[in-house]
């Protein structure tokens, strides 16, 4: 009976999508008032109704009813209730029910918070997110049902996936879609400023906040992703380049631009068609990655059972939303406007240099990801595009953008002077180099790449630095606390966020630079040295699981020289015997300044086992570094100045317009 | 015109979209083989059958032929012997195995309980002649013609449309 | 069927731990040099995991080729074109440089230029939009002018009431 409701009130939410779309355009098109008012409750219904769904689906994982096929293809009773429930999304159908239900949450969110703007630009907003539902929900219900029932029902589950019977499983694709859903709201504001031909300062303090949520969200799901594989895939990697990977990255670096160009526009009211493209360009990039994951077209580790019927859809569906946003662009762009003027070196152009070199590399990594196809499809070849190519081409872009983040800040609007920056950042830039030119040594060995990019990282916290000592110096409030608590939140996030990029380098330098590995045959009572500890193989013992088998190995770890025990770390190898998969459990000892990790391979002649043993210098910064950026960019959206009330909002742009010509 | 710079974003992601129309034509897994036009490498290696006896691909030259890469642990090679052995029976051109990463027992056996149509087999236990033809897996199938030059080759299963379409026609032009 | 190939797919897409126990006596500075080429090989069969890293028997078979072929003294380029020339391109993971893959690796350097070109294109045209600077005489305009240049939050909430 719950799945056929559920199947019901996809329906229900689909025809409901629709009355959202027709209504509020109509409404908005013709300025009565009883269409728009509407918009909203029609928008809150099909939230429901999708939820209804999501949670009729979830019940028929957690309570394991294998009449349901996708029930019986990805579950399992003795999974754990976590990855029963989060089976849910386990597989292609279920994760485009999660994306389904993610963007009735957004028009939600959308349809209660946003009270202070005009009517008729809610009404567009709602319309257009009611759109892009519509045709997921048509989606979903043509070609990926998840309610389809096994008649007759099954006895068992073929279980979820080892490597995704994790903590990750139940975090990472949630945040992931927050994200890549949440770029619908800045699409749709975008679509909304088109529209209606104008675009002005307050359009953008409002999309903002939604902007940055959406951005601080993926940020979080991305770095998630990284880490799990880390910890779960055993090989010590963190980032492979991987199509689906980019898939997501690429829409983070339009929404990094976009976040920075929503910053100039609500400041400024300049960059105006550029924001408005970046907002289409982050969710297009959303959809682009939903089109390459599920469709057959790139080979990934990620990549879902694909159907080409899916793959025709979500192309035409792409052609409709994405198409049809960029020839309304190319038709409405040219009358939003231009806005003010900046000088060659201010934070205008600084930020203009940034977006650039943003989508520089966004498109370096859409090319590299679908080069393959370009060539196979003009009959030229199969060719490979790998980390090797990325990482050639990824660094020397980013680097400068990188530089240029940490003198934005210092530069003023406007009209900023070489001098006076100079002045201000040549300590900052004297400690960075010094610095960059030592640490190397204490690290370890000197190796000029590794220096220039440690030099970027500490440029980023010195310059920061300056700039923060000057902002509070600068600062009219007598005390450091006074001074402290009249920044405004905005600008602790940009600060902090700022700082997270420099610990992500890094976190990246350093374990790139300095990592070290042993992969050898070890037998009880064997030690190996890595990295100034030393490890000792124990010996191994039969551990059982809710729904596995392990072979569990003991470590002991010492420093090399001292016989006090640090740590004991206890590697598994799972035999999962439903899914017949074996599995291997690395065992990590995670540390402020270093990661060991041990995973065990296969057992060799007698009880001897193949190993690989890791030290990892700093490489929590990577995600420590990512958490940082995430938490910036929540910081900034809970500033006082987007919790303002409809009568109060004349932002700040309104002034500085009206004193420039 | 200026406005005109405003329709590059559309222009651009027209392009893409074509080519994502005919990547849902391809697959992307597949690895074509790079000896397509060029000579089968040599071997010598020991028949399954006559195991005193040796084989390689000269002893083929003047004859269309086919080179069947296949084991007894592999599912796909289930698929499409029945199509081999039919093949054989109507004579239509001359195949020979190559039992890949196989114990001569397993092989011996396999093609005893499911029939045996090739003109002898060669077994590769080491699997490097294998990795000579750049096979990736099993079972593949190498078109070669009178002068010993490979001509196609099935990745995968042969299965009746692959026969139907590409392979008869091929070796028909080939016997000339 | 199809489900029984992805599970002999996922059995073998598994990692491969342990290499040197796939040689009895490892060489450190063969293993060295088989894990650096091999970080750049594609696995055919896992098709998303390098040959250093695969667990498939076709990974393991062409690792001892590679070992083979380090002791024989070949470079790493011989060993990359032995690969090539029965794999094709497809092998490695770093595309080599040719007529077909100039815009892949030009492309980006292309897009760079074209990006700094359109940053100095866009600030001389906006520079024209700059207006002559506020005469410093007048006191209310210029003090004004800095509070907007300022990133101060507003000290007070009656400042926004306007």
């Amino acid at each position: 009976m719950i799945p056929e409701l559920g199947h019901f009130a996809l329906v229900v939410a689909f025809a409901l999508a629709v009355a959202q779309a027709a209504l509020s355009f109509t409404g908005a098109a013709t300025g009565r008032r009883a269409l728009m008012g509407t918009s909203r409750s029609i928008a809150v219904g099909q939230f429901l109704f999708v939820a209804a769904a999501f949670a009729a689906l979830a019940y028929s994982f957690v309570t394991s009813d294998f009449s349901v096929a996708n029930v019986v293809e990805h579950s399992n009773s003795k999974l754990p209730l976590r990855y029963r429930f989060a089976a849910t999304w386990g597989s292609h159908e279920g994760s485009m029910l999660l994306w389904a239900f993610m963007l009735g949450a957004w028009t939600f969110a959308v349809s209660i918070f946003s009270r202070h703007l005009p009517e008729r630009m809610l009404s567009r907003v709602l319309g257009v997110m009611g759109l892009v539902s519509a045709g997921f929900l048509l989606f979903i219900l043509l070609t990926s049902d998840p309610f389809q029932r096994l008649i007759p029902a099954a006895e068992e589950g073929r279980d979820l996936n080892p490597l995704l019977q994790d903590p990750g499983m139940v975090v990472h694709p949630p945040m992931l879609y927050m994200g890549y859903v949440g770029f619908s709201v800045a699409f749709a504001f975008a679509i909304t400023a088109l529209l209606e031909g104008r675009l002005d300062a307050a359009w953008a303090r409002w999309s903002r906040p939604w902007t940055t949520a959406a951005w601080s969200f993926l940020t979080i799901g991305i770095m998630m992703g990284s880490a799990w594989s880390y910890y779960v895939l055993g090989w010590g990697g963190w980032w492979f380049w991987d199509p689906v990977e980019n898939a997501s990255f690429m829409p983070w670096l339009a929404g990094t631009a976009l976040i920075h160009s929503l910053a100039v526009t609500e400041k400024r009211g300049t960059f105006r068609s550029w924001t408005v493209l970046l907002a289409i360009v982050a969710f297009s990039l959303s959809l682009v990655g939903t089109f390459l994951v599920r469709s057959g077209v790139l080979t990934s580790v990620h990549a879902f059972a694909t159907d080409p019927r899916r793959g025709i859809y979500i192309l035409l569906f792409l052609v409709v939303v994405v198409g049809g946003s960029l020839g309304l662009f190319a038709w409405r762009a040219p009358r939003v406007g231009l806005g003010g003027g900046f000088e060659p070196v201010s934070r205008e152009s600084m930020l203009l240099a940034n977006n650039v070199l943003l989508i520089v590399a966004l498109a370096a990594v859409l090319l590299g990801t679908l080069y393959p196809l370009f060539l196979d499809a003009l009959n030229l070849g199969k060719i490979s595009v790998g980390p090797p190519y990325f990482d050639a081409v990824f660094y020397p872009i980013m680097a400068p953008a990188v530089f240029l983040m940490a003198v934005g800040p210092v530069a003023s609007w406007k009209r900023a002077r070489l001098p006076d920056l100079w002045v201000r950042l040549r300590w900052a830039l004297g400690v960075a180099v010094a610095a960059a030119l030592v640490l190397p040594f204490v690290l370890g060995r000197w190796s000029a790449l590794i220096a220039f990019s440690l030099w970027l990282g500490l440029w980023v916290v010195t310059a920061t630095a300056a700039h923060v000592v000057q902002r509070l110096r600068t600062s009219p409030q007598p005390t450091l606390g006074g001074k402290l608590r009249a920044q405004s939140l905005s600008w602790y996030g940009m600060t902090f966020a700022h700082l997270g990029v420099a610990v992500f380098i890094f976190g990246v330098t350093i374990v790139k630079g300095y990592e070290t590995e042993r992969d050898l045959r070890m037998a009880p009572g064997d030690h190996t040295q890595v990295g100034g500890y030393d490890f000792e193989f124990v010996g191994t013992k039969q551990v059982p699981g809710p729904n596995y088998t392990a072979v569990q190995a003991e470590f002991d770890v010492r420093r090399v020289g001292s016989a006090a025990i640090v740590r004991r770390l206890y590697p598994q190898k799972r035999d999962y015997p439903v899914a017949q998969q074996t599995m291997t459990e690395a065992a990590i000892d995670t540390g402020f300044v270093r990661d060991l990790y041990v995973s065990l391979g296969e057992p060799v002649q007698g009880d001897a086992w193949g190993v690989r043993v890791y030290h990892k210098p700093f490489v929590d910064w990577i995600w420590g570094g990512c958490m940082m950026m995430a938490l910036g960019g929540l910081l900034a959206l809970s500033d006082r100045r987007y919790r303002l009330r409809r009568a109060a909002a004349v932002p700040k742009g309104a002034l500085a317009q009206a004193l420039t010509p | 015109m200026k406005a005109l710079r405003y329709l590059i974003p559309l222009a651009v992601f027209a392009a893409l979209v074509g080519f994502f129309a005919v990547g849902l034509t391809r697959d992307p897994h597949e690895v074509p083989s790079p000896f397509i036009g060029k000579p089968a490498p040599a071997f010598k290696l020991a028949r399954l059958h006559e195991g005193d006896q040796t084989f390689g691909p000269e002893e083929m030259r003047g004859k269309v032929w086919l080179l069947n890469v296949w084991s007894s642990w592999c599912v796909s090679c289930r698929v499409e012997h029945p199509l081999l052995v039919e093949m054989s029976r109507d004579h239509l051109v001359p195949i020979v195995g190559l039992d890949y990463k196989d114990k001569r027992e397993d092989g011996l056996q396999w093609l005893s309980r499911h029939g045996n149509p090739y003109l002898l087999s060669a077994c590769d236990d080491e699997g490097k002649v294998g990795i000579d033809y750049g096979v990736y897996g099993v079972p593949e199938t190498f078109v070669i013609d009178k002068q010993g030059i490979i001509r196609y080759k099935q990745i995968g299963p042969i299965t009746p449309e692959a026969l139907e379409k590409t392979i008869l026609p091929l070796v028909k032009r080939l016997n000339g | 069927m199809r489900i029984a190939l992805a599970a002999l797919l996922t059995a073998f897409c598994a990692l491969a731990f342990g290499q040197a126990d796939e040689v009895a006596h490892p060489d450190p500075r063969v293993e060295k040099r088989l894990k650096d080429l091999g970080e750049e090989l594609r696995c055919l069969v896992c098709q998303n995991q390098t040959i250093a890293d695969s667990a498939a028997p076709l990974a393991l078979d062409l690792r001892n080729e590679i070992r083979t072929m380090i002791k024989q003294g070949k470079t790493d380029d011989e060993i990359r074109a032995y690969l090539v020339h029965r794999y094709g391109d497809f092998v490695l993971y770093r595309p080599p440089l040719k007529p077909t893959t100039v815009l892949l690796w030009g492309g980006p350097f292309a897009l760079l230029v074209a990006g700094f070109a359109t940053v100095v294109v866009v600030v001389r045209r906006r520079r024209q939009v700059v207006p002559a600077p506020l005469p410093a005489s007048d006191p209310s305009r210029a003090s004004i002018a800095a509070l907007l240049d300022s990133d101060a939050a507003p000290a007070q909430k009656k400042k926004k009431k306007r």
